[in-house]
């Protein structure tokens, strides 16, 4: 008996140990140190890194990348605040936000009057639009008119979302990613995907074997803000920020590195 | 459909990485809901009335309802309440030990039960109070009955603690879903995550079986 008890002694001190050693790397793992985080000079931005170009992770795990991140980023130059990354689901944005979890959501967010209803939108950065993903050999699906009662993956908590609800008849199954919704098509569980039209184009190009195409034409033109808790005084600074890189040239050189083109005007 | 091992291969060190906090925190968890588990089975196998009923509420409550909705609710239900942030690394530490606890305390209560009701009145005939009599006779033969229970228990947090990927927090199943988003690589990804929760449980699957043996021998 004692030797079991000097088992599970060791046992708990091992755990506590390793998860001594553990804290630490999950602190490093938060991209910044945590102790800041209660301190006015680091804002706390949230985002769902499964979104290329917009947000991912890079290939050491290390940081995000993407026109989000480098945008945020520059804003926070501006304003000099340290910027730390949170990553969550796309859904737990807004409530993150609510709760004070995040301060700032950045993650390709169309500003619509639903959302407007929860939090508050910066100016727009981005216009976006919504587009329909089909496989490559369907023909049959010329648009998004052609998709009643037919099966439409997309990303939970999207535009795209709404947008298949509202197509008559048709069967929406709602993924928590967007590759997830894109590999439903590609395993021809679904007819179409409807999404935002540069995260499609993105993954056409990124994947080799992805076997899709676009159709019909860019539809919803939507833009996308950051979103903030309901009278942050944040936002005009924010606001500001943006602005100012927007007449800097600065906002410009991020648009041409991600979206290969200069943005419309 | 093509096969790509370099993506595979290029992910492993990242995904090993996950792995490890996976590991850290159904360790923590599993280590903190072994201290509420006993105090909450001693308490309800106590008698204390208004002791009892509230850890019966919290057994039921906890095995109730699902482990997600818990990580939901203390990240983002309770600064609501507190009026503070809730650090993802604490929510998930929180929500899965409580958990835990729960479900340890039931494995306690079966295995002191499991032991003969006269081994409680030979100690209390002998002179010794009902605490001495759980320490020194009951409790030790009832922590070699519940070391296969608690072996699954580990395994199935090991399992559960995926769960947290939902807010945000970079386990082994949230690096497999973060690298998939940049290389659309989800058949080799998802593989590489199965094959390292494999490993880990079956690690730990054995290391239960040895304990197990060697104690049925002493």
């Amino acid at each position: 008996m004692k030797k079991l008890m000097l088992t599970l002694g060791a046992l708990l001190v091992m755990a506590s140990v390793l998860t001594g050693c553990g804290g630490n790397q999950a602190k490093a793992d938060n991209k910044t140190d945590a102790k800041s985080s209660a301190t006015s000079g680091t804002i706390k931005v949230g985002t769902e890194p499964t979104f290329a170009p917009f947000e991912f992770a890079d290939k050491e795990g290390k940081n995000y990348d993407g026109f989000d991140m480098d945008l945020i980023r520059a804003i926070g130059k501006q304003l000099n605040k340290k910027i730390e990354i949170v990553n969550m689901g796309f859904d737990a944005l807004i409530p993150a936000l609510n709760s004070g979890n995040i301060d700032v959501a950045i993650a390709g967010m169309s500003i619509t009057e639903d959302r407007k209803k929860a939090v508050d939108f910066s100016e727009a950065y981005y216009v976006s639009g919504l587009t329909v993903l089909v496989n490559k050999d369907n023909n049959s699906v010329k648009s998004i008119n052609d998709l009643a009662n037919k099966q439409i993956a997309v990303q939970i908590g999207t535009t795209g979302a709404d947008k298949a609800a509202k197509v008559p008849g048709a069967k929406v199954k709602a993924f928590n990613t967007n590759t997830e919704a894109f590999l439903e098509l590609k395993n021809k569980g679904v007819d179409a995907v409807v999404i935002d039209k540069p995260v499609a184009a993105y993954y056409l190009t990124k994947d080799p074997n992805a076997g899709a195409k676009m159709v019909g034409e860019t539809m919803d033109a939507e833009s996308y803000g950051m979103a903030l808790k309901k009278n942050n005084k944040r936002l005009a600074k924010l606001n500001a920020a943006l602005a100012e890189l927007k007449k800097n040239g600065e906002y410009d050189k991020l648009y041409k590195k991600w979206f290969g083109t200069a943005p419309t005007k | 459909m093509e096969f790509n091992f370099s993506i595979m291969k290029d992910a492993i060190p990242l995904l090993l990485a996950g792995a490890g906090i996976t590991v850290e925190v159904t360790f923590l968890s599993v280590g903190l809901g072994l201290a509420i588990g006993i105090v909450v089975s001693l308490i309800r196998l106590s008698g204390i009335k208004p002791l009892k009923y509230l850890g019966n509420v919290y057994v039921d409550f906890i095995r109730g309802t699902p482990l997600l909705v818990q990580i939901f609710l203390v990240y983002f239900a309770l600064p609501a309440i507190i009026n503070h942030r809730v650090d993802a690394f604490f929510a998930a530490i929180s929500a899965c030990s409580i958990n835990s606890g729960a479900y340890v305390a039931e494995i306690f209560r079966g295995g002191i039960q499991s032991i003969d009701k006269g081994q409680m009145e030979a100690g209390r005939s002998l002179g010794m109070t009902w605490w001495q009599t759980m320490r020194s006779v009951i409790l030790p033969q009832a922590f070699k009955r519940i070391i296969p229970p608690l072996g699954n228990e580990f395994i199935a947090m090991l399992k559960d603690s995926s769960l947290v990927s939902v807010i945000g927090f970079e386990e082994l199943t949230r690096r497999g879903q973060l690298i998939i988003a940049r290389t659309y690589a989800s058949f080799e990804i998802w593989l590489a995550v199965a094959c390292i929760y494999l490993v880990m449980t079956f690690a730990v699957a054995r290391f239960v079986g040895l304990l197990e043996r060697r104690y049925n021998k002493a």
